[in-house]
């Protein structure tokens, strides 16, 4: 196999991630140091995100049968690349009261952020699985990370034994599809499956077993149960990236498989998807309602958030803009989960054994911390939909692909999940606003605003404000990088 | 680029919140500098509001002082601004009733001066904000927005159940708006396949009511409930009530008079400038429906405001049954009907507001509000009383004062529409009368006891923001006819866009015209001579 200069080019992202990688190994070989660790890691990923620019001037690239790089990987990469980056600044914070090796921490972050690059681009099932076992495998060990806390080991352990059992699902749903296409690349198998009759049983349940194993990562409704105990347990910065890069890789490859193989929208897969996003609408938001742990209450929340995008993708076939407003709607989720997140980070950082997750560490923080509980109330008002904020124009679009799709019925579960989804977030609001307790367990230090970790929490807070306000930029963005090429 | 001035609109709306974030960088400490500052700018927003009664033309029943600029291309949305008559009222009723709100706030709040303040105007903002908006995705935005600052004013500073409250309010609210949201959207694929173009602007909307009228019954009946759920929750219409008690009881005084004053309003305006224009076939055939729901709210309302014991739970009580009556007039569909209900808005938002002021002062006093604690308060607050009094007879509808002039006007429309339902709807007021002259038989009259003896008569600063109240109550009720000017042309155009036919209609039958004279004509005095004036022009628009 030969490469021309261009699809080298358009590796550049997984290049210079991979490049970090390895360099960061040597390092850590050489001498263990936090700060050497941390300037490789920021330096790879940066160079990566800015090379997407790069990347973006050489056009529609295949790249090996594996990969095709268009402006909608593109823009996926770009979205992992940023959740990546401010989870390190989240995660150098923590770190500095970790008592243990630090280092490894940026290498499986490292590792993971690759497998969302090699996600984002994936046009082939070999490359979905490559992709997500990258991207989930560190995930064990960095959910882990803080294994002298039960919560933290547990969790480690809980996602790894469902995760496997997931990926299995996966790989077998992968097989059968095999056994019927001949072939794994997406265009080859939706050109195949096209005349395959419908409801062909072989067909059928590979395609339903594949989505057990999306729904599982993307904890969908009824594969979520081991969403809020694995938020928990998970190190803050590590349930920021489990909340963002590892779910909209993930979300990012379906949306291009399903648009890809015409028999993914066979009426039966149809209504299971269907059904899904109700039932995760609702369920995330009935059980968010009585969580006293931040943490639990953003897992339920983050739930029923791919349950609304998860409509996005059933009325894909019948919208005329879906593709857009799945990527209106991730972005809004990444930057308000990363405030969010990084709040909560804030809050436990640096380590001190649990996160300050209860929701009673958060009483009163107002009056203490201003400006952080500022950029909290504006990311609860965002994830609640609220007008002036981005995560109103991430409901606006939801709303209007399913109005436009003419799935009423959807329309109504998001209009009731987001009356449900509001008392959560109000709760917390509330409590931040509470007349302080007596007595303090966990507080962000002083000089939060000014370290890296920061200075990315209000950074998301003004994008989330200023886009909310003039979402131009936001919707011409999308719109540049909404190719998909699928064949 | 137009001059300052034929922009007031804009300015007025964005007054408040350039307050709000000069207030956030006056650090903390001085709670003087935070109550003048707030009251310097609601006080200067006031004023610059009036030039707008003047420069108003009351022959152009259509959008002035309309401006607009880009906002967000891709999917139509324009930062679009302008109003009509109907707007400008609601306007003028907004920025009095804002610097009102500030200065009662000066002795009852007693902690966080700075966050207050600045919820406060940017709760200003966001309202002026919706009255002032030719566009829907600005209207919505405004509209939710509005929530913000209100669940804020409860939740700090309101009363031991505040959350629970709070959290009501909210959620209430956003549940009906989120279904209007698709309702817009609703509208807005629709348009985008017949004219082929994204356009967000309320005009372009309201043009779409005749393609809509083409539309399988079904979706005009769905689109019609779901801007009707929209609003009913906001007005609040019966049975979506039950967030108002709540709220008003646990809201501060201030919060309670923007609620009642202006943050009902906001549904009942929704009514007037979108449901009726853009969906009138669906409303027609649900007015039925509608307009008893609206009735039994005016009834229910009053029975059970004449059981309460808690003062602020029997003004709010008395809120839902006078916005019933409210949306009964506009329900009639008739140019009496809906001028009544735009006059009953201005109406309640004055007394009612008023009232709610009356009760927050003597809570302040007494930190009680239950009525069985007071009694022979005249005796020792003669000017509270006076005040209470003409409130009072302001509430109840008194000839002469501000309530009569919207009442009437709301029943001789609602007799055109629906007579039956008319002749019920008199019960509500009765009964409106009862509660209300109890309630200050009850706290005004008979033996006073030691601990009220002691309370302070109306102090000036009080004194000096119910006098606006007290001027507009006896301007409105005594002399209506400038008000129902500027009415005139705007309730015209939206009684053509709701039944095109209608003015031919009634200059076909004269008589029909003439036997309305007739039953002004035998009004009671002293207001005789004034509504006889006022109906006239109400009247006269198919010339």
């Amino acid at each position: 196999m030969t490469f021309t200069a261009s699809q080298l080019l358009a590796l550049l992202p997984l290049l210079l991630t991979t490049g970090a990688m390895v360099a960061l190994m040597l390092a850590i070989a050489w001498k263990r140091c936090d700060d050497t660790a941390f300037v490789v890691t920021i330096a790879g990923l940066n160079l990566a995100l800015f090379s997407l620019p790069i990347v973006m001037a050489q056009g529609d690239q295949g790249v090996t049968p594996l990969l095709q790089i268009d402006g909608y990987a593109v823009f996926y990469m770009g979205l992992v690349l940023i959740g990546a980056l401010a989870t390190c600044t989240f995660g150098r914070s923590w770190l500095k009261g970790y008592p243990d090796n630090r280092e490894e921490f940026y290498l499986l972050l490292l590792i993971a952020t690759a497998g969302g690059l090699v996600l984002a681009g994936s046009r082939h099932l070999a490359s979905l699985y490559i992709g997500i076992e990258m991207l989930t495998l560190p995930m064990f060990g960095l959910v882990g990370y803080a294994y002298r806390e039960r919560h933290s080991l547990e969790a480690s352990i809980k996602y790894m034994v469902l995760s496997a059992a997931a990926t299995a699902f996966l790989l077998f749903g992968m097989a059968l599809l095999y056994a019927q296409a001949g072939s794994l690349s997406f265009s080859d198998l939706g050109l195949t499956l096209a005349t395959t009759p419908a409801h062909h049983p072989l067909l059928m349940g590979g395609l339903g077993l594949m989505l057990v194993g999306f729904a599982f990562k993307l904890s969908l409704a009824p594969f979520h149960l081991w969403t809020p105990d694995v938020y928990e347990g998970a190190p803050a910065p590590v349930a920021t990236f489990l909340a963002t890069v590892s779910k909209i890789a993930v979300f990012c490859v379906l949306l291009r498989f399903y648009l890809a193989v015409p028999a993914a929208a066979d009426p039966m897969i149809h209504w299971l998807l269907a059904a899904m996003a109700v039932v995760s609408i609702v369920i995330g938001n009935l059980l968010a309602l009585l969580q006293t742990n931040i943490k639990r209450m953003m897992g339920y929340s983050s739930i029923s958030h791919f349950g609304y995008l998860l409509a996005v993708i059933v009325a894909s076939r019948l919208g005329q803009m879906p593709v857009e407003a799945a990527g209106v709607y991730l972005l809004m989720y990444l930057f308000t989960s990363l405030g969010a997140f990084g709040v909560i980070s804030m809050m436990s950082s640096p380590y001190r054994g649990k996160d300050a997750d209860s929701l009673h560490s958060y009483r009163g923080l107002f009056w203490r911390r201003p400006y952080l509980t500022a950029v909290l109330t504006v990311m609860m008002l965002s994830l609640a939909g609220i007008p002036m904020t981005l995560g109103f124009i991430g409901k606006f679009y939801l709303i209007g692909v399913t109005v436009d799709a003419k799935l009423w019925w959807l329309s109504g579960a998001i209009v009731l999940g987001s009356a449900l989804g509001l008392y959560y977030y109000l709760r917390v609001m509330v409590t931040l606003y509470l007349r302080e307790p007596g007595m303090q367990l966990r507080d962000a230090k002083g000089d939060w605003a000014i370290t890296s970790g920061g200075l990315v929490v209000l950074l998301s807070a003004a994008l989330v404000v200023a886009l909310g306000l003039y979402p131009q930029p936001v919707i011409s963005l999308v719109q540049g990088f909404q190719n998909v090429v699928l064949h | 680029m137009i001059p300052w001035y034929q922009n007031l609109p804009l300015w007025v709306t964005f007054l408040p919140l350039l307050g709000a974030l000069f207030l956030l960088f006056v650090p903390k400490g001085s709670r003087r500098t935070f109550e003048l500052g707030a009251l310097a700018f609601t006080v200067a927003d006031f004023l610059l509001s009036l030039p707008l009664w003047f420069q108003y033309n009351r022959h152009d029943g259509g959008v002035q002082w309309a401006f607009s600029a880009d906002w967000i291309p891709s999917i139509g949305v324009k930062f679009s601004v302008g109003m009509d008559g109907i707007s400008l009222v609601l306007l003028l009723l907004t920025t009095l009733l804002g610097f009102i709100v500030v200065w009662c706030s000066f002795t009852a709040i007693t902690e966080r001066h700075k966050e207050y303040y600045i919820w406060l105007l940017v709760m200003q903002f966001s309202m002026l904000g919706v009255f002032i908006t030719q566009d829907m995705f600005q209207f919505y935005l405004f509209w939710e927005l509005m929530l913000v600052p209100m669940y804020f004013l409860i939740a700090i500073w309101g009363g031991p159940q505040k959350l629970y409250a709070a959290i009501k309010l909210f959620l209430y609210t956003l549940a009906g708006s989120v279904l209007m949201l698709v309702a817009i959207l609703a509208i807005y694929f629709l348009q985008l396949k017949v004219t082929g173009k994204a356009d967000m602007s309320i005009a372009s909307f309201q043009a779409m009511a005749g393609v809509i009228a083409h539309q399988s019954h079904t979706f005009q009946i769905l689109l019609a409930l779901a801007f009707f759920l929209g609003f009913a929750i906001k007005v609040p219409m019966f049975p979506f009530h039950t967030w108002l008690p709540d709220a008003h009881v646990e809201a501060p005084t201030a919060g309670s008079v923007v609620l009642a004053g202006v943050l009902l309003k906001m549904g009942t305006y929704g009514f007037v400038r979108f449901l009726l224009p853009i969906a009138p076939g669906a409303t027609k055939e649900l007015m039925p429906y509608f307009m008893t729901l609206a009735l039994i709210g005016v009834i229910y309302g009053a029975l059970v405001a004449m059981i309460q014991k808690d003062m602020k739970k029997l003004v709010a009580y008395s809120s839902v049954s006078h916005l019933g009556l409210c949306m009964l007039g506009l329900f009639a569909l008739n140019p009496n009907g809906i001028t009544g209900g735009i006059l009953q808005m201005l109406n309640h938002g004055i007394s009612t507001s008023a009232l709610f002021l009356i009760v927050g002062i003597i809570y302040e006093r007494r930190h009680t509000r239950l009525i069985a604690e007071y009694g022979g308060l005249s005796k020792t607050m003669p000017l509270y009383a006076t005040v209470f009094l003409i409130m009072t007879m302001s509430s109840i509808g008194l000839p002469g004062l501000n309530g009569f002039i919207g009442e009437f006007a709301i029943l001789q429309g609602a007799f055109q529409a629906a007579p039956w339902l008319a002749v019920l709807a008199t019960t509500g007021i009765i009964l409106g009368a009862a509660y209300m002259l109890w309630l200050y038989q009850r706290a005004m009259f008979g033996p006073i006891s030691e601990t009220n003896a002691k309370m302070a008569d109306l102090n000036l600063r009080e004194i000096a923001y119910f006098v606006p109240l007290l001027a507009a109550a006896f301007w409105i009720g005594l002399y209506p006819k400038p008000l129902l000017n500027v009415l005139e042309a705007p309730v015209e155009k939206l009684v053509r866009q709701i039944t095109p036919t209608y003015y031919d209609q009634v200059d076909l039958t004269k008589g029909q015209k003439e036997a309305a004279k007739v039953g002004m004509a035998g009004m009671p005095a002293p207001a005789e001579a004034e509504t006889h004036e006022e109906a006239e022009p109400s009247h006269g628009g198919g010339h």
